[in-house]
């Protein structure tokens, strides 16, 4: 990854009708990236989009783009383009028109114009679609026009709002490879909004999420998901049992009434904070052997493995297993010192619990799909 | 006939009746009295009459004012709908009465509030004389007429280009702004595209009851610009020749209709133009 920062926001932060959208946001794009936004609708992360993309002026905070401030540059002044959500295709303009748009305005000559519409239709597999009504093309075939009417352009930056949400999965899984080859061939800065944090884990570079306006963590993929910073990001990216604990000493945890050996240190001592053990990272033994024992609650079988539900101390652990242990069984658990995860306290503490119910996650997926402002 | 269509058959025919006796059967009196002397012969006379330099240049008067008035009606409105869309849902219902809060006024009222106004000795000149400045003669010109025109027609150009403009996404007109264009640029290549049916009704609402309007001419301009709808008024109040008037409203009718049909040229597949 290029170490250039190509854009800057600096203490961004946005409201709209006295309801704070972005609260002091600091974050660098970086030259060839593949960035994602993530979170919940209503996190700030469209906003975050259209202030780079220049429909959104912040209240305070700098917009740095190459260095130079841009803050109340027009959007058709700027070297960034936009992928829509729902793609907004121009619906009186063909295939070829559609995605001639920007090199029109530009005055490019008719042969040059050709040659680049081609290229582009090559690259986005729509070769043969020119004549054809916009408004008659499939999801994904519009999705393809969308980018392909983007990058004609050749921007510095491509920004793209939850482009693959209005597809259905398979579709989706092909169109998150081919994105990625995209950006690989022409090297252009991503900046991709998504809720869906498989997408976001699968694609990016680096990962910012974001909740209540805020950024909770930015890292690679592997940092998000192994080291979460805190409950939120834990909770949000992947399945995760977060229990209270305390910091005994260096590398040495309790929780669950049973001292733990860990890999963290640098906490004071007898500090309370948040424990991450990821439900795969937990093996199933005999009562006997586990570090802490309980009765199985439910076995669901999700193909690759079963998930088992157990409560121990009441708390409601989830644990990813190919081995099927029965409801009501006793079992033991045992979990490395690499499978725990220290977190400071914050204000995300306690609110994702254990696993008793399912029901704010469904809530979350729910939301997502719903359009964000 | 199965019940159901016998039923069916029975709900329209309010609306047959209707339309045989007020539109086909009117119509057909009209092709009949224009073709046809004060005995009831059939000639071609009353047609051959309209060919008169003097009919003839009321002819183009009328399209010329009617046009001059749909033009400026549009050049106005466009921008003035436009604006609109942008303002808040709220305020747009607000803009949209007050644009046909004049039509609540009877039409002859605001006829003569212009007359009123235009006059040489009206309300406008006798603020300029206050403030030092020579009276300016507007009444009796073809301008006051197709002042009256615009002023009167104006707000059917602004509801249907409203209609159509507020429809429009604004994602495009984001999407175009993001790949290059100016304001400017992004109402000519996608909000004017976009709102052609908008335009299609709004130049048939203004042109049709311009191109046919009598009164108006008559108050603001005097009498010196007779319009096809002031001549045929006047076979059928003063000369009683029905059949030069009917003549006259055949003729009148085929104009619209090819105006329309030129207009419908150019709005291509587009739905949503008012059929007149």
């Amino acid at each position: 990854m290029n170490e250039k920062k190509i854009i800057e926001l600096k203490g961004v932060a946005k409201s709209f009708d006295g309801e704070i959208i972005l609260d002091n946001i600091d974050l660098d794009v970086h030259e060839k990236e593949f960035m994602t936004l993530l979170g919940p609708s209503g996190c700030g992360k469209t906003t975050t989009l259209r202030i780079i993309a220049g429909f959104v002026t912040p209240d305070s905070g700098e917009v740095m783009f190459d260095g130079e401030l841009i803050n109340d540059l027009p959007p058709y002044k700027r070297s960034v383009n936009t992928v829509f959500q729902k793609y907004a295709l121009f619906p009186h303009l063909n295939v070829y028109e559609n995605i001639a748009f920007a090199l029109r305005l530009k005055k490019v000559s008719e042969e040059e114009i050709y040659e680049r519409v081609e290229e582009m239709l090559t690259m986005v597999n729509l070769r043969g679609f020119e004549k054809r009504d916009v408004n008659l093309l499939s999801g994904g075939q519009q999705q393809r026009v969308a980018i392909a009417r983007a990058l004609i352009n050749k921007p510095r930056v491509l920004l793209l709002d939850e482009p693959l949400g209005a597809l259905d999965l398979k579709l989706r899984k092909d169109m998150q490879n081919e994105l990625k080859n995209i950006q690989r061939k022409t090297g252009i800065t991503f900046i991709y909004v998504t809720h869906d944090q498989e997408e976001a884990l699968s694609m990016s570079d680096t990962v910012v999420v974001m909740a209540n306006g805020k950024i909770q963590q930015i890292g690679t993929p592997t940092d998000i998901y192994n080291e979460p910073q805190n409950a939120f990001v834990a909770d949000f990216i992947g399945e995760s049992n977060i229990i209270d604990g305390v910091m005994l000493d260096d590398y040495k945890v309790k929780f669950s009434g049973q001292e733990f050996e860990c890999l963290d240190k640098g906490f004071s001592k007898n500090e309370p904070v948040d424990v991450v053990v990821r439900p795969e990272d937990v093996d199933v033994v005999s009562p006997e052997k586990g570090m802490l024992c309980g009765v199985v609650d439910s076995v669901t079988f999700k193909g690759v493995h079963y998930e088992i539900i157990v409560t121990i101390n009441n708390f409601k652990w989830m644990i990813q297993s190919t081995d099927y242990v029965a409801p009501t069984q006793s079992i033991g658990l045992y979990i490395e010192p690499d499978a725990i995860h220290i977190m400071k306290k914050s204000e995300y503490s306690n609110m994702f619990g254990d696993y008793s119910s399912f029901s704010d996650e469904l809530d979350r997926l729910s939301d997502a799909t719903e359009e964000e402002e | 006939m199965t019940k159901k269509g016998l039923i069916q058959k029975a709900a329209a025919s309010p609306h047959i009746v209707w339309a045989v006796l007020f539109i086909i059967a009117p119509l057909l009196f009209v092709v009949y009295y224009a073709f046809t002397d004060s005995e009831g012969k059939f000639t071609f006379s009353n047609i051959g009459e309209l060919a008169q330099a003097s009919y003839l240049e009321v002819f183009l008067r009328s399209i010329c004012f009617a046009f001059l008035a749909t033009v400026i009606c549009l050049v106005i409105a466009y921008p003035i709908a436009y604006f609109m869309t942008k303002t808040s849902p709220r305020t747009q219902k607000i803009l949209i009465m007050l644009v046909m809060l004049p039509q609540w006024l009877n039409f002859l009222i605001r006829t003569y509030s212009w007359m009123a106004l235009l006059e040489d000795t009206g309300i406008i000149n006798s603020l300029l004389d206050k403030i030092g400045i020579d009276p300016i003669h507007m009444i009796n010109t073809s301008g006051a007429v197709i002042l009256g025109m615009v002023y009167n027609y104006l707000p059917y150009m602004i509801i249907p280009l409203h209609s159509v403009m507020s429809k429009i996404d604004t994602r495009l007109l984001e999407a175009a702004s993001d790949l290059g264009c100016s304001p400017f640029k992004v109402i000519t290549s996608v909000v004017l595209p976009l709102s052609v049916s908008g335009i299609i009704s709004g130049v048939t609402m203004v042109f049709v009851p311009s191109i046919s309007t009598f009164y108006i001419s008559q108050k603001l301009g005097g009498g010196n610009f007779d319009l096809i709808g002031d001549t045929i008024e006047r076979q059928f109040q003063t000369a009683y020749n029905y059949n030069l008037g009917a003549a006259m409203s055949l003729v009148l009718m085929i104009i619209i209709m090819i105006s329309m049909a030129i207009m419908n040229k150019y709005s291509g597949e587009d739905d949503g133009g008012v059929v007149v």
